[in-house]
């Protein structure tokens, strides 16, 4: 009983190792011998490489490298080079974007000029990358839906870096690079336009973001739980159904009324994760353009609740006509 | 191949309860107290840690009051020259008030002989205006008056006396000069993501109250209109996070959080605040003008060690009063028992004998006396007018 709750992989499967299945391509973009790891073994195949990178891997790795060395310089400069300070004040480091004065413009890059390389290398890389994650797919002969699962995440990426700043007429309004300032900018981001809770698109984002988390466990728990009639071989077990999809299913029907299938479960759990960034970008790209404060736009549609203000209400200050 | 790179497992136990109590030890000992400030169930509290909220009583305790004085028909201006405030004070009410601001303000390593006069006084002639600290007591003696007298909306009826701030220091220990940054290259210019304590260990900007105290820079940032009406230039992500840091300043100053003054799901909204808010609201202004009017006007006087790395002047904000405390010293009504700093005294002029008045302070008198116009105290609308918004 135990070993199925193991957080580790109890099965390690060694063989010689694997180089991929031969392809249109051909095997020459692959490189290095592969090795095994006990240790990675313990969360996943024990077997590391061949790698592959080929020309959008390779740009996109020297893109990326390029906005990370941005990024990292401007924050050591921030701290006049200080390795101490750098270390000590890391999290709270960050390369702002140009003050609103510039609007679009392109600023000193002292004043953003930087901040703007450093997205446009991030985005080259971000882009590379994903139409590698695409290519590799279509060269190894299987299904496109990783490489839009990712796209979806750069969406919104893209609307909360760079698409809504355009609308905007501004690229102060898009996010810091650093980890603190970047979590403060969501604070302030979220006040600035009246509260984000309050933003329907925000709700559903939220919604699918736990709802992914809850779907995750529960199938990752149901085929763990029927793992011992075969229940790992559940991409078969969607057409030729054994034991382990019959008990997995009853389980859920007895328990909720209601079953999702072996095929069914994956397109849950794949609409549910895109799903939290689509709905997302949407909430975040009307912030500003469409809606200002989502409080009152709360209001207005009867989405806010009502209830007993307690004390006396008080006035704002400088609408009072000399009384003190 | 089980070579492990963990092969010291007596290590590992040890590491991790290091970790633990270091991470603990950032904790506040639970459980706090809790009060319900709003209707239920929706997280209007205040949390209160009472062994925390026990030793600030402690640190928080008012020295003894002077013994009351005998009254007497002769006022201190007819005794001592160059009395430019506390003039019309009965004589032995003046004595007993030099004396509780000599305990209050001058630090006993610098009293001579069990005296503090001279701290801020020549002996040889105590009426002389030579030392910087006697210039700069008369200026601050007026900014009581002026406060106790005209910012009723923000300090009564508990009121401030020179104790509430400085506690037994020549200077209050919670004072503010511009921060002028670190970085010499010029990278990372944004006044914000530094560790700093200001606003309470955020990444906010780390000086908000040079932008906000020292100007008037508006605090007001979210939009009163649901629909964006087209391009609203007034509002943006950056400009909230210079008033987020103010208000972080203000929450870390006074020790309370957000729903002390606001209801969190619309800061903005005056109609679900608390009361507590519109004293806040006064305040900024207040401190606004107590700098503008009564501390830099005394920038030329004082010596470098009184200034900041820009050459600015200490200045007051919400923790030199407040010191981590709703109300300064728990609320204790000082004033009462010293009421000539509730009042601004008529000016006495100085005999010609007196010493030549410096520069600055005829300034600060001048300031003060366009303040002290009948009618003074301030309201709504004279805030906005007089442009201490």
């Amino acid at each position: 009983m135990a070993e199925y709750q193991n957080i580790f992989t109890t099965v390690q499967v060694r063989a010689p190792a694997y180089p991929g299945v031969p392809h249109t391509d051909g095997q020459r973009d692959r490189i290095g011998k592969p090795i095994f790891s006990y240790w990675l073994g313990k969360i996943g195949d024990a077997q590391i490489g061949p790698i592959y990178l080929g020309t959008s891997g390779v740009f996109a790795l020297i893109f990326g490298f390029i906005a990370f060395e941005i990024i990292g310089l401007n924050m050591a400069a921030s701290v006049d080079w200080s390795p101490i300070k750098f270390a000590q004040e890391f999290f709270w480091l960050a390369l702002e974007p140009p003050a609103p004065e510039y609007g679009l413009h392109i600023p000193p890059l002292a004043k953003g000029g930087w901040w703007l390389m450093a997205g446009f290398f991030l985005t080259m890389s971000i882009l590379l990358w994903w139409v590698r994650t695409y290519r590799r797919a279509i060269t190894l002969g299987v299904g496109t839906h990783m490489a839009w699962a990712f796209a979806a995440a750069i969406w919104l990426y893209l609307v909360i870096g760079f698409i809504r700043p355009v609308m905007m007429g501004s690229w102060s309004e898009a996010p810091p690079f650093g980890i603190f300032p970047h979590l403060d900018w969501t604070a302030a981001f979220s006040i600035a336009y009246g509260n984000l809770y309050y933003n329907p698109f925000h709700m559903l984002s939220i919604a699918f973001l736990y709802g992914s988390a809850v779907l995750f466990a529960m199938h990752g728990g149901t085929i763990l739980a029927v793992s011992r009639y075969g229940g790992d071989r559940e991409i078969d077990q969607i057409t030729d159904r054994g034991t382990a999809a019959e008990r997995a299913q009853l389980l859920w029907r007895w328990t909720m009324g209601f079953n999702a299938t072996m095929e069914s479960i994956h397109r849950w759990a794949y609409w549910f994760a895109v799903l939290v960034v689509i709905t997302g970008g949407i909430g975040i790209l009307l912030t500003g353009t469409v809606v200002d404060n989502w409080y009152l736009w709360g209001i207005k549609h009867g989405l806010v609740p009502a209830y007993p203000f307690e004390g006396v209400p008080v006035p704002d200050p400088a609408s009072l006509p000399g009384a003190l | 191949m089980k070579v492990s790179i963990f092969s010291a497992p007596k290590i590992l136990p040890l590491a991790a309860v290091g970790l633990a109590a270091m991470i603990v030890a950032g904790c506040e000992r639970p459980p706090p107290d809790s009060e319900q400030r709003g209707y239920r169930g929706v997280g209007q509290n205040a949390y209160v840690n009472p062994r925390i909220l026990a030793a600030q009583h402690r640190a928080n305790v008012p020295p003894a009051v002077q013994p009351p004085a005998v009254p007497v028909p002769i006022t201190a201006g007819t005794v001592y020259k160059n009395l430019q405030v506390l003039g019309d004070v009965p004589l032995t009410e003046f004595t007993r008030l030099m004396l509780a601001l000599t305990e209050w303000v001058v630090p006993k390593d610098q009293w001579v002989a069990g005296q503090g006069c001279v701290y801020c006084h020549d002996l040889a002639d105590m009426a002389a205006d030579t030392k910087y600290q006697k210039v700069v007591s008369r200026s601050m003696i007026q900014m009581t008056q002026r406060t106790n007298a005209a910012w009723g909306a923000h300090v009564a009826p508990t009121g401030v006396t020179c104790y509430t701030c400085h506690r037994g220091n020549a200077i209050p220990k919670y004072v503010w000069t511009t921060n002028p940054g670190r970085a010499a290259s010029g990278q990372g210019a944004s006044g914000q993501n530094r560790l700093s304590a200001v606003p309470a260990f955020a990444s906010l900007p780390y000086d908000p109250m040079t932008t906000f105290f020292d100007k008037d820079t508006s605090i007001v940032i979210t939009p009163a209109t649901a629909l964006s009406p087209g391009w609203n230039d007034t509002i943006n992500t950056k400009k909230t996070e210079w008033t987020y840091a103010l208000m972080m300043y203000m929450s870390r100053s006074l020790g309370v959080g957000c729903n002390h003054c606001h209801n969190s799901r619309q800061f903005a909204d005056w109609s679900q605040s608390q009361p507590t808010r519109t004293k806040g609201w006064y305040a900024v202004r207040q401190v606004r003008e107590m700098n503008k009017a009564y501390i830099w006007p005394l920038n030329d006087l004082l010596p470098a060690s009184r200034k900041g790395p820009l050459g600015d002047p200490m200045r007051i904000g919400c923790e030199t009063c407040h010191q981590g405390i709703n109300k300064p010293l728990f609320g204790e009504p000082m004033l009462k028992d010293y009421p000539v700093l509730g009042q601004p005294s008529p000016v006495v002029v100085p005999t010609p004998e007196a010493a030549p008045e410096p520069a600055a302070p005829a300034a600060v008198q001048t300031d003060a006396e366009a303040l002290d116009a009948p009618g003074g105290k301030v309201t709504g609308e004279a805030a906005v007018q007089e442009g201490l918004m």
